[in-house]
């Protein structure tokens, strides 16, 4: 049964909107006008329990707003979502047990104190008694690489220090299901990396369900096998990353090294050319072409090796993002659910 | 079905009550640890509400030349009572509460299973502790220059003093948090505190003694919640003339209707959260 059941969820923010001068100053105080921003709109989607699932979208796309429903912070406008069978605005005490929110750019532990007094308040919240709680914490902070920094005053730790001790304060209580919201924002590559294997670890020890948006890739590579993709409040791709590549990049790379030099007119003839240095060719292939210019510049060059990979998962979802792309490609919004690849 | 579908069995009522006394003291010992990382700043939060200490010297003067009910001596308890009561009672939770809103930090606390308004009640209390220090130096350095106030309150009148000081605090707080709860329409809730705070600052007896009032006006006065902020309390200890059961019934009435008004507007707010910022 899905830990995660989402269906035609909906989030109108009412924006007061004042033209820009003088005049629209004077008028925005007697008068004030609202429009109706449509957050997220009628997205639908389902998650089995230990999925790790990445929420991709662009700044403004309704990510952030989708987790806040599914954490129960705001209220839907309509639609409904459930977790763990419970329903998240209601805010029941059992429903918060078992959830967590990790907001990379926000912080939960009290700044002037060391992190393990936020613990301690954490660990009485949830009622973990003290044995307990200090076994939680050693073997967390064990997996996160933390010992003293625990006993400093947060504001004196470092950025990747910080997150890590955020990541033990939110998962303290063993929340089954984890909303992450850019975990690894500002960190380091060695601090990311340390957060990535981190959380790939809590998934694998406690079978939790993840869903995170990251704006790094490498983030999303590395834990998830299925991604959302959400496109001005719509939910416009539920599956595996290989079938968004498939979907939406158009072409695949083909780089050639060759034997010897050829002019560029020459190559040219073979498919569009993204890059030469020396004996070293990139074509940009469109996938339905591929087998048959393979062929061809296998037959008709000196190749000494041929490798067909495809564009960085960056420039598939920078192109999907662009505007207009959505549209011009047809693509409908998904609004049932779709099954988990 | 996961195992964690189940709804777990209700908690049994002492079960409950050793939570809730855990949650209190653990929360009181880190936000007095919060406050002690504060202490050079403490001194000068003390010091910043010695307005009383100022009118009673005005006041005290005041009563050497004119006809008053009460002696100079008189005043210089009173003011020196209105001290100590408004630093027991002194709430701060509207900016705390207005900057979570507004800012989204809010989130947080929402996710856990306490409701936010215990930290902020917490914090407070915690920081009465850690401040006592600092009044008992300046309640001591009081008595050196006026020895002449110097007196001793019936054990009785203590006892009912704390209380009332205690019910003060939370009908103080419960007010500001309420007012607090506003954040959720309108970005500054402050504003409405400091409208408030004109009619705290005469109706509360900070600037002066009801007694000094018209009886008419402190009739009426005695039916608001100002009173029970400051006057009452200190009136109470140094056995003023106030009914004190009528006192106690109407500082438990306010009490009852902020704390009504208080979920209300909770319950009401949180719809319109939108957790900006975070």
């Amino acid at each position: 049964m899905s830990i995660i059941q989402v269906h035609n969820l909906t989030k109108v923010y009412p924006v007061a909107f004042k033209q820009p001068g003088l005049k629209g100053t004077v008028k925005h105080f007697f008068k004030r006008e609202y429009k109706y921003v449509e957050a997220v709109k009628g997205v639908s989607f389902e998650l089995e329990p230990g999925e790790v699932v990445g929420f991709l979208g662009a700044n403004g796309a309704g990510k952030t707003t989708t987790l806040k429903m599914l954490t129960g912070l705001i209220h839907p406008s309509s639609g409904e979502a459930r977790v763990n069978g419970h329903i998240p605005f209601k805010r029941a005490t059992p429903f918060l047990r078992q959830i967590s929110l990790i907001m990379g750019q926000k912080q939960q532990l009290i700044w002037d104190l060391p992190a393990l007094d936020s613990l301690k308040i954490n660990a009485a919240v949830y009622g973990i008694d003290n044995d307990e709680a200090q076994r939680r914490i050693d073997e967390l902070a064990e997996m996160l690489g933390l010992s003293r920094q625990l006993q400093q005053p947060v504001r004196k730790l470092s950025l990747g220090e910080r997150m890590k001790a955020e990541l033990l304060a939110a998962l303290l209580h063993r929340p089954t299901v984890l909303f992450l919201d850019e975990p690894t924002l500002g960190l380091d590559v060695n601090a990311q990396e340390a957060v990535r294997r981190f959380l790939r670890d809590y998934n694998d020890r406690y079978n939790a369900t993840l869903i995170l948006t990251s704006h790094y890739m490498a983030d999303i590579t590395a834990l998830c096998k299925r991604v959302l993709l959400i496109h001005q409040g719509q939910l416009i791709y539920d599956g595996s990353l290989d079938g968004l590549l498939a979907q939406f990049a158009p072409s695949r790379a083909v780089q050639l090294d060759l034997g010897k030099v050829y002019d560029r007119p020459h190559l040219e003839q073979y498919g569009q050319i993204e890059k030469i240095e020396g004996r070293s060719v990139r074509y940009l292939v469109e996938r339905d072409r591929l087998t048959e210019t393979v062929s061809r510049l296998l037959a008709e060059l000196d190749v000494v090796d041929l490798s067909v990979t495809d564009p960085p998962i960056e420039e598939v979802i920078g192109q999907v993002f662009e505007q207009g792309q959505v549209a011009d490609q047809g693509l409908a919004p998904i609004m049932a659910n779709k099954s988990t690849p | 079905m996961t195992p964690n579908a189940l709804p777990p069995p209700k908690p049994s009522l002492s079960r409950s009550i050793r939570r809730a006394l855990t949650i209190t003291r653990t929360l009181l010992s880190v936000y007095y640890a919060y406050m002690v990382e504060y202490r050079a700043e403490l001194m000068f939060w003390v010091l910043s509400g010695s307005l009383p200490l100022i009118l009673l010297g005005v006041w005290t003067e005041a009563a050497q030349g004119g006809s008053f009910s009460l002696s100079p001596a008189d005043f210089a308890r009173y003011f020196l009572i209105v001290f100590l009561t408004r630093q027991l009672t002194v709430v701060w939770v509207i900016w705390d509460v207005e900057k979570e809103v507004v800012q989204g930090q809010l989130s947080f606390r929402l996710l856990q299973p306490l409701d936010p308004f215990w930290h902020h009640f917490a914090g407070h209390a915690a920081e009465r502790l850690a401040r006592i220090p600092f009044i008992a130096i300046l309640i001591a350095l009081f008595f050196g220059l006026y020895p002449e106030a110097l007196w001793m309150p019936s054990p009785s009148r203590l006892l009912l003093f704390l209380i009332a000081v205690s019910l003060a605090f939370c009908l103080r707080f419960l007010v500001q948090h309420t007012f607090a709860m506003f954040a959720f329409w309108i970005e500054r809730a402050v504003a409405i505190e400091r409208f408030w705070f004109l009619f705290y600052l005469f109706l509360s007896g900070m600037a002066a003694p009801l007694a000094m009032f018209p009886p008419v006006v402190a009739q009426i006065v005695m039916w608001t919640p100002f009173p029970y902020l400051i006057y009452f309390p200190v009136a109470v200890l140094l056995e003023l003339e106030t009914p004190i059961a009528q006192g106690f019934g109407v500082m438990l009435l306010w009490l009852l209707l902020f704390g009504i008004t208080n979920r209300y507007l909770w319950r009401k707010g949180l719809q319109r959260y939108s957790g900006m910022g975070a």
